[in-house]
């Protein structure tokens, strides 16, 4: 039934459109010479044929549709070429050559940022090295698996660590004081963390680990070394030797859940 | 004459930053917003570190007003008074320290994932 009502009003509109709409429908049967003269009067018109006619092909799957594709791809591709001239002429009229500096052809002065931009585009021609793309240390994403439903593994914890250079133990009680939990390592060497942890959060927090007691202030580097010294922790960088001190862990408070009367 | 020399009353007083912090155990004194997981998606964030001049219990009527959840100042031995609130109420701790000037922005540390 529905098939059969869809059938008949197709059937019903096609043979509206050549009296419906008498003109756009015109416009589509003419010859591309005529449609060429006649779209020079109404580029407007044009584009609506082109709707139009994608519409009733989109509409008459059975009846006319070769014809009505052929049709529209020609009109579409006449009235596009079309439209491609009438845009060149316009910017032709308009500018004549692309601009390099956004300065190039008026009289003002040039701005600090405008001239940084261009010094890094020209050192990033010549030699790309040395324009501060430097590489990025890539980090593996961390690895997190649950144990049971209470407790969460991070897998790949030691690689972590070592891409890091940093001591397991030193990250470790990073993560734990962040997360406020109790964890261990395993006997594979994975950190077991009490709780349930999205690997997201160990991001998160590994992300701040790196730019606390990794990235090197100075020039960025993650080589660096992790010192202690009577007590406290200092950061020397390998790359250009400035060194910094770095706040010690500490778990803050921490408070108690759970049950109540465990203790004591 | 020479007492001039010797005598220069400045107005920098070198001892000042050093009485301003009276429990001084930074340069900064952060106030660390922490999260903890409960049994569940529960969880509780305790809010510790704020200066020991405000009231922690108007404080702590305000937040539990504010955010509907319940919350308890807890006397710890070592760290002095901590807020808890009940949920992760991280986020709209501390964008309520800063509204109402309890708190820089920069001093507040953030804590948990």
């Amino acid at each position: 039934m529905a098939d059969d009502e869809v059938k008949d009003e197709v059937a019903e509109i096609t043979p509206f459109d050549p009296t419906k709409k008498k003109k756009k429908k015109k416009v589509v049967i003419q010859d591309p010479a005529d449609d060429s003269v006649d779209k020079l009067a109404e580029k407007t018109e044009a584009l609506s044929v082109s709707d139009g006619l994608d519409f009733t092909s989109m509409k008459k799957k059975k009846k006319k549709q070769v014809e009505a594709s052929t049709l529209n791809e020609e009109s579409g591709d006449a009235g596009d070429d079309f439209d491609d001239h009438i845009d060149g002429d316009e910017e032709g009229d308009g500018i004549v050559l692309q601009q390099r500096y956004p300065w190039e052809g008026s009289d003002r002065d040039y701005e600090y940022e405008e001239l940084l931009g261009r010094v890094f585009n020209i050192l990033r021609e010549n030699n790309p090295e040395l324009a501060g793309d430097r590489r990025r240390t890539v980090m593996r994403p961390p690895q997190v698996l649950r144990e049971g439903t209470k407790k969460t593994v991070f897998v790949n914890f030691m690689d972590l660590c070592k891409t890091m250079h940093r001591q397991p133990d030193h990250v470790m009680a990073f993560l734990l004081a962040e997360l406020g939990t109790s964890g261990s390592l395993d006997g594979q060497q994975r950190l077991v963390v009490k709780g349930r942890f999205a690997p997201k959060n160990f991001e998160g927090i590994l992300r701040r680990y790196i730019n606390e007691y990794v990235i090197c202030l100075g020039c960025k580097s993650p080589d660096t070394i992790l010192s202690k010294e009577n007590r406290l922790f200092f950061l020397r960088c390998e790359k250009c030797g400035s060194g910094r001190s770095v706040a010690p862990i500490k778990a803050g408070f921490v408070a108690r859940v759970g049950r109540r009367n465990t203790g004591t | 004459m020479s007492d001039l020399d010797v005598q220069i009353p400045t107005a920098f007083d070198p001892f000042a930053d050093a009485n301003a912090e009276d429990s001084g155990a930074g340069a900064k004194e952060y106030v660390h917003i922490r999260i903890q997981q409960r049994n569940g998606r529960k969880s509780l964030t305790t809010v510790q570190g704020l200066k020991k001049e405000f009231s922690y219990n108007k404080i702590l009527k305000d937040l539990k007003k504010v955010f509907c959840c319940n919350g308890t100042v807890v006397q710890d031995p070592e760290l002095g008074q901590v807020i808890q609130l009940q949920g992760d109420q991280r986020k709209n701790v501390s964008t309520f320290l800063v509204q109402a000037g309890i708190v820089k922005k920069d001093n507040i540390k953030i804590h948990g994932f």
